[in-house]
């Protein structure tokens, strides 16, 4: 075979071997020898066109660009030659004449490629006298900042990276020559949650990050290794700090999981911890009246009010809830003084609303594989999940995939575009979700010839399904993905059990994609109820008498936000352990600060069961403190043995010891009927979690709230469902779940389902409504 | 904003293409709704981009690279001469210069009336009938002497 | 107005016309067409079944060389296509003459549209290609409207379409416009623009053989070249090759343009002189003298007269010359022409119409034009004149496509030829010619900002 050959090569004297296909500039980078460039980007199209890495290469007429020139056999380069040199620096000259020397005042000052490479190949004077090109500002929108587009190289990093990696292009080049201009289309703004990669790849100052212009300079600031607290893939950060504040954050680069990109949750969020509404006292509510206060004032009125609590109703009264944003060493400290009060009451699955699996599950539900094991499956089948919103990332990758001819099939309740090439989409309501998986699985199943249990054996495939199985049972490497609201759905355990009976079926992988950044990490460090326990759902729907809240805003991060208020505000007592003040105020008792995921030692074990740990980048804004040594204190104050740790590392290694991780993840799950829902409610909410919506942090990172994303929430219908009830987009309605309602506007979607709604959640305005996928009514307001 | 002629145009012009390469047809469907619409406003190369199942930004892309598209609303009579080397030699920069007095207008102006937009034009491959003029985009105007361009004027602005 | 063109005397394109013979100016319609003997090259080749190779071969024995600019021999160009290619393969014609100075592919598709539309469908049955695309140039729409007459006329006569002349060959065509891009005369260019695209010319290789249109094998030659292929194929490829010289086959169409009694298009044999081309236009015009031409399109470098006046118009001896034939344009300037002038328009052109991707043209262009535009307008300086070469060094061979080049070699060649004129340029602060009404004074340019 061709492609099996190796090629020799010689650059600059010194012989490399590289596969077939390869370039010049692979087979540089692969001796380590740097040729300079600027259009070239390893993730991204050869576009040739900066021309930057022009080399000499034997018997050619011309010096050819070393990133768009394959590879042939016997091939000589010279990339330092005086002939490749003198290329270079011509084209260097070219690229300096129109660009501004501003260095001095570029954001990009300090950690500009061209700046760098100008050092190296640009002449001292410049021979350009004529006037200068000026380029209009463009306006992009509340990330992207394209104000000085005058400093624009015309590279096509930023379009290509839309095109290619972002799934949508959004921005391109207008005019011609000189007159060549980066744009969106007439002033709209660039709206991909991708969209601040196009400030790293961006290797001038053209385009530079609006939250963070101007507020440092890059090499005043000192760096961290971070992990993002956000989606359960556990993006890798560099934290950047400046005088005990996160000043940016920016991807650090590791290909088994963001590769080298972050979503715009991951980069933008840090505004979030720089909010005005950060905790930094402890407080005590007293007679009404907030109080700040001592930290061991209020530790022990909280121990004390505990105890007391504990006393009279007994420890079952308390109910403890902890965030899947939380830190592992945090989760387990949780559990273990819920415990060691007496409750089983603990629970970090705030967004679930079916616990049927609980006592089925044969150990921590995972990805079911590696996140870079997606990329290589040859079908896909993603079940109940906003993707693009909920997991960018990973979207990311299917989106490469599905071009290397991955089918990819959705089975969800709306049709939101994902922007990867799709092979199939259904789209049902939420009720038929897992009749729909039960009819791929019988579907597949016939395709297979296997034989599925007697409860499937009369379910009937529908041509959209058919369509899926037959997709499905062609592949020789299969995966399920259970995505978020196949976790929220209210026959979660039963969507569990049949991706495990079609996955069986078609001898695929399964598993779930990991909502927070320790859904995976919540199970292991035991914040689950036992036998006796009862699960956040219960924990609600029956009050408890006292709280313990760890990173939790019930109104926003629950199921049913409705019953987790009332539950909060019955309560006699909640002791909350936040970072920020909030709505808390109005039904918690004690405030306790703790540190966000920067000030902070801690861990996340993401989707695929990775262990990440991760030291504090700044110090803990005013009184906070670490949330495992608050919960330490607390222990020990409550007069509960084994909490006398010195650092977090030993609450993590008493918590889940690295080595055992592999072992705890499992997700099969067993004996849980298979039996299909019957009736559905004539009206069904369906209810995504905003991307900038989705934990405390990122709803307030103020640029993120100015996205288009993070518009106020409308309620969906289809037409013939809005026609049938004789009401209209753009009209104001009154959504009443229960007790509970919210007054929205109406908007259209026909990729709905009939008899769904749908209407976000983890929003302040429908923060009075039930449960995301409840039946709801609906009428004019 | 696409009327239906406009859109039984462009699907002819669809007709020419493999199925899956619609785009392919967007720089005459951008001519047709230019024709009709007189300039490419936003509005309009969003309803081609949506015709055509592109993104819009790739139709401005196109819109601003070929030169006989229009962005801004242009006279009645859009006048493009060409000025290139070899018509240059032959007295199109002349020509050009009484069209200019005539109109009272620069290259890339409007008269006041609405009636006529002046252009300089690259080489329209018609340097053997120097000095050449193209009108609205498809009548090429041969040997336009002083003459010739009075004439040209006079007949336009009845 | 009238724009109609009158009938005119069927030698005007001269007496060794091929293509053009016996054209007067309105028989251009198919049975115009086969009564001058036209499609009887491709019903031969259905009738008799002729191999595709074998007429590989009868064009390579041609010596047929593309007139759309490179001269690159097109038998050669077709072997490259190949041959067991599962999927859709493209013929592609490039009429987007924009090269100034260049107008024979209109005259060619306005008087003699279906010569091409033959040579297309002979080069899709040779090449296996089964779809054409005529890119046409957008500013010559009459000629687009028209050409898409002639294809309905050939479809309706059964020679395109499937199943041709009830042979087993089938082959569509459609006729494409441009919109105002002189880029998009390059082939890659071309290629992007008729799939939708700004008209960027793509980095090579790989070439379109392997590589073109929606990213199938493909194969581009200029309409000039298709015209010439019937006759090739009906009279045999020796025959052709003895019209002209050895490697440079056959008649070529020149448009003579600039300072000449009578420009227009001459088909004369490779190797004609030029001093005989010149008489066919009339001469210089009345009472001047020659002082320089180019001879290929303002791509390539400009000739003094005396080197002009030794010189046969023909590949070979026009690149001994130190020039090229390039698309044949052939714009002469009698010395009324300032030369200063004459380069600063020239390089105003390549200025803007690169299409900006790739830095040396992008920015190197706009650099030449205001220099040069700084010496027309007496801003100059002595030094100036080595930058101009040095810039132009720097672009040229360092650029995705030959605009590059075609922006440089121009530079290169006024400054090298009439450095002297640009030195009296830059010491007086004016122009050197004093012959009167010619294009030594350029209002245009002031008023043109200057950008
Ligand atoms: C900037 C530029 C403009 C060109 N313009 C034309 C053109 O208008 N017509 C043409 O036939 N070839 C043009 N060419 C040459 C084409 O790229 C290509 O070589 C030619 O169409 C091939 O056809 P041929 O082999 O028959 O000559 C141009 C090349 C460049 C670099
Ligand atoms: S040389 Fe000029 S026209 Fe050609 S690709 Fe580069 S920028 Fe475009
Ligand atoms: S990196 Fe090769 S041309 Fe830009």
């Amino acid at each position: 075979m061709m492609a099996d050959k190796k090629l020799n090569i010689e650059i600059d004297g010194r012989p490399v071997e590289v596969p077939h296909g390869a370039t010049v500039m692979e087979a540089a980078n692969q001796l380590g020898v740097y040729v300079p460039h600027f259009c070239y980007h390893r993730k991204l199209s050869i576009a040739a066109n900066c021309r930057m890495c022009l080399v000499q290469v034997e018997k050619a007429p011309k010096p050819l660009p070393a990133c768009a020139t394959p590879v042939t056999d016997g091939m000589k380069v010279w990339t330092e030659s005086d002939y490749a040199r003198r290329a270079q620096r011509g084209v260097m000259e070219f690229l300096l004449i129109n660009h501004p020397l501003d260095c001095p005042i570029c954001d990009q000052g300090g950690e500009c490629q061209l700046q760098d490479l100008a050092v190296g190949y640009g002449g001292s004077a410049s021979r350009y006298e004529e006037a200068k090109r000026v380029v209009p500002h463009k306006p992009l929108g509340p990330l992207v900042a394209a104000e000085e587009m005058t400093r624009c190289i015309h590279c096509t990093r930023c379009v290509r990276f839309g095109q290619e990696i972002a799934g949508i292009m959004e921005l391109g080049m207008t005019g011609r020559g000189e007159h060549a201009e980066i744009i969106s289309f007439v002033g709209r703004s660039v709206d991909s949650e991708l969209s601040g990669n196009m400030i790293d790849i961006c290797p001038v100052g053209a385009l530079t990050s609006k939250p963070f212009r101007y507020t440092a300079r890059t090499w005043e600031l000192a760096r961290r290794k971070s992990v993002s607290p956000h989606c359960g893939l556990g993006s890798n950060l560099v934290v950047q700090t400046q005088h005990e504040r996160v000043m940016r954050v920016l991807p650090l680069e590791n290909e088994a999981l963001n590769e080298c990109w972050l979503s715009d949750k991951d980069r933008f969020s840090y505004e979030g911890l720089n909010s005005e509404e950060r905790l930094t006292r402890p407080m005590l509510k007293q007679g009404g009246e907030w109080r700040e206060v001592d930290w061991h004032v209020a530790l022990e009125y909280a121990a004390h009010a505990l105890r007391e609590i504990k006393s009279a109703d007994g420890a079952g009264a308390i109910g403890a809830l902890g965030s899947p944003h939380a830190t592992l060493e945090e989760l387990y400290l949780l559990q273990k003084i819920a415990r060691g009060l007496g409750s089983d009451n603990v629970d970090f699955r705030l967004r679930q609303s079916d616990f049927a699996g609980d006592g089925h599950l044969s150990g921590a539900p995972w990805l079911g594989m590696k996140v870079a094991d997606i990329g290589t499956l040859d079908r896909v089948l993603v079940v109940g999940s906003f993707l693009r919103k909920d997991h960018p990332l990973i979207a990311h990758r299917i989106r490469q995939a599905a071009k290397r001819g991955q089918e990819v099939n959705f089975l969800h309740v709306a049709g939101d575009d994902s922007l990867i090439r799709t092979a199939n989409s259904l789209i049902v309501a939420p009720s038929a979700l897992p009749t729909a998986l039960a009819q791929i699985t019988r579907a597949a199943a016939e395709a297979k010839g296997a034989k599925v249990p007697s409860e499937l054996a009369a379910v009937q495939a529908s041509e959209g399904v058919s369509a899926i199985a037959r997709s499905l049972s062609s592949g020789q490497s299969v995966g399920i993905l259970l995505g978020n609201s196949a976790q929220h759905h209210p026959r979660a355990a039963l969507l569990h059990a049949l991706a495990q009976e079609l996955a069986g079926v078609l001898g695929a992988r399964f598993g779930f994609l990991g909502e927070a950044a320790n859904s995976v990490g919540g199970y292991l460090a035991g914040c689950v109820p036992g036998a006796n326990g009862l699960d956040a759902g219960a924990m609600l729907a029956a009050p408890r008498k006292a709280y313990l809240l760890l990173g939790v805003e019930p109104e926003l991060d629950c199921y049913d936000p409705r019953r987790a208020v009332s539950a909060m505000n019955e309560a006699d007592l909640v002791v909350a352990l936040t970072a920020y003040r909030g709505a808390v105020e109005d039904y918690a008792d004690v405030l306790l600060p703790i540190a966000p995921y920067t000030e902070t030692s801690g861990t996340f074990v993401n989707t695929e069961g990775r262990l990440q740990g991760f030291n504090g980048a700044v110090r803990p804004l005013g009184e906070a403190r670490p949330g495992w040594k608050v919960l330490r204190v607390l222990g020990n104050l409550l007069g509960i043995d084994g909490f006398e740790y010195d650092k977090s590392e030993m609450v993590r290694d008493e918590a889940c010891p690295a080595t055992e991780i592999a072992a705890r993840l499992d997700n099969r799950i067993k004996g849980v009927s298979l039996t299909l829902p019957g009736e559905a409610p004539t009206l069904q909410r369906v209810a995504d979690v905003p991307i900038y919506f989705a934990d405390p942090i990122v709803r307030r990172a103020r640029s993120l709230q100015q996205t288009r994303d993070a518009r106020a929430p409308q309620a969906y219908m289809n037409n013939a469902a809005l026609a049938g009830l004789g009401l209209s987009p753009g009209q104001r309605v009154r959504v009443r779940q229960g007790a509970g309602e919210a007054e929205v506007e109406l908007a259209c979607d026909d990729r709905l389902a009939d008899g769904c709604v749908r209407l976000a959640a983890a929003h302040a305005s429908t923060s009075g409504l039930g449960g995301m996928f409840d039946a709801l009514t609906l009428e004019p307001a | 904003m696409l009327s239906s002629q406009a859109t039984e145009k462009i699907d002819r012009e669809l007709t020419k293409y493999p199925p899956d390469q619609k785009r392919s047809a967007v720089i005459s469907a951008l001519a047709i709704a230019q024709h009709e619409n007189g300039h490419l406003s936003a509005e309009v190369m969003d309803a081609v981009a949506a015709y055509l199942g592109m993104p819009p930004i790739a139709v401005y892309e196109v819109a601003t690279f070929y030169g006989m598209y229009d962005l801004e609303p242009v006279g009645a009579h859009k006048l493009c001469i060409c000025t290139n080397l070899p018509c240059a030699l032959r007295g199109s920069v002349e020509a050009a210069e009484h069209l200019k007095r005539k109109l009272g207008i620069d290259f890339n102006e409007t008269t006041p009336d609405g009636k006529f937009t002046l252009k300089e034009g690259e080489c329209f491959g018609a340097c053997g009938d120097a000095p050449v003029v193209l009108h609205n985009n498809k009548a090429m105007l041969s040997f336009m002497s002083k003459e010739r361009i009075d004439q040209l004027l006079a007949e336009l602005s009845k | 107005m009238n724009t109609a063109h009158p009938p005119f005397s069927p030698d005007a394109f001269g007496p060794d016309a091929m293509i053009m013979k016996g054209i007067d100016g309105m028989n251009w319609r198919l049975k115009d067409y086969e009564s001058r003997g036209g499609y009887a090259a491709l019903r031969k080749i259905l009738a008799e079944r002729i191999p595709p190779d074998a007429i590989i071969a009868e064009v390579k024995k041609s010596a047929l060389r593309g007139r759309g600019g490179a001269g690159f021999p097109t038998g050669l160009k077709w072997s490259f296509m190949p041959r067991s290619f599962p999927g859709q393969k493209y013929m592609v014609c490039n009429s987007d003459e924009g090269e100034p100075g260049t107008f024979k592919d209109r005259d060619i598709l306005r008087y003699n549209p279906h010569s091409v539309i033959e040579g297309m469908i002979i080069g899709g049955y040779a090449t296996g290609a089964s779809v054409g695309y005529n890119y046409v140039h957008g500013e010559i729409w009459d000629i687009y409207e028209q050409f898409e007459g002639a294809i309905a006329e050939a479809r309706a006569a059964g020679y395109l379409g499937p199943s041709i002349l009830g042979s087993d060959f089938s082959f569509e065509l459609h006729a494409f416009h441009g919109w105002g891009a002189y880029i998009c005369g390059e082939e890659t260019a071309l290629l992007e623009s008729l799939e939708g695209k700004r008209g960027q010319p793509r980095f090579k290789p790989p070439f379109p053989a392997s590589y073109g249109l929606y990213g199938k094998p493909t194969t581009i030659n200029n309409t000039e070249t298709f015209a010439a292929v019937p006759w090739i194929v009906a009279h045999g490829g020796e025959r052709f090759l003895e019209l002209g010289r050895p490697n440079n086959g056959g008649t070529k169409i020149f448009s003579v343009s600039g300072n000449v009694e009578r420009p227009g298009n001459y088909e004369v044999r490779l190797g004609t002189p030029f001093a005989t081309l010149l008489e066919m236009a009339g001469g210089v015009t009345k009472g001047r003298r020659l002082k320089a031409v180019i001879p290929g399109g303002s791509s390539m470098p400009v000739l003094p007269a005396d080197v002009m006046m030794k010189t046969d118009m023909d590949y070979d001896s026009i690149a001994k010359a130190g020039s090229m034939l390039g698309s044949g344009a052939v714009i002469v300037m009698d010395d009324s022409t300032c030369m200063v002038k004459a380069l600063e328009r020239l390089a105003y052109f390549y200025y803007e119409e690169s299409c900006g991707q790739c830095t040396p043209c992008r920015e190197g262009t706009g650099w030449l034009y205001r220099m040069v535009h700084r010496i027309e307008t007496g801003r100059g300086r002595p030094e100036d004149l080595d930058a101009l070469t040095s810039i132009a060094d720097n672009i040229q061979g360092h650029t995705i496509c030959a605009l590059g080049d075609a922006a440089a070699l121009p530079v290169k060649s006024f400054i090298s030829h009439f450095r002297d004129e640009f030195l009296h340029h830059i010491e007086h602060k004016r122009c050197a010619v004093s012959v009167a009404g010619g294009y030594a004074t350029n209002p245009g340019a002031t008023l043109r900002a200057a950008a």
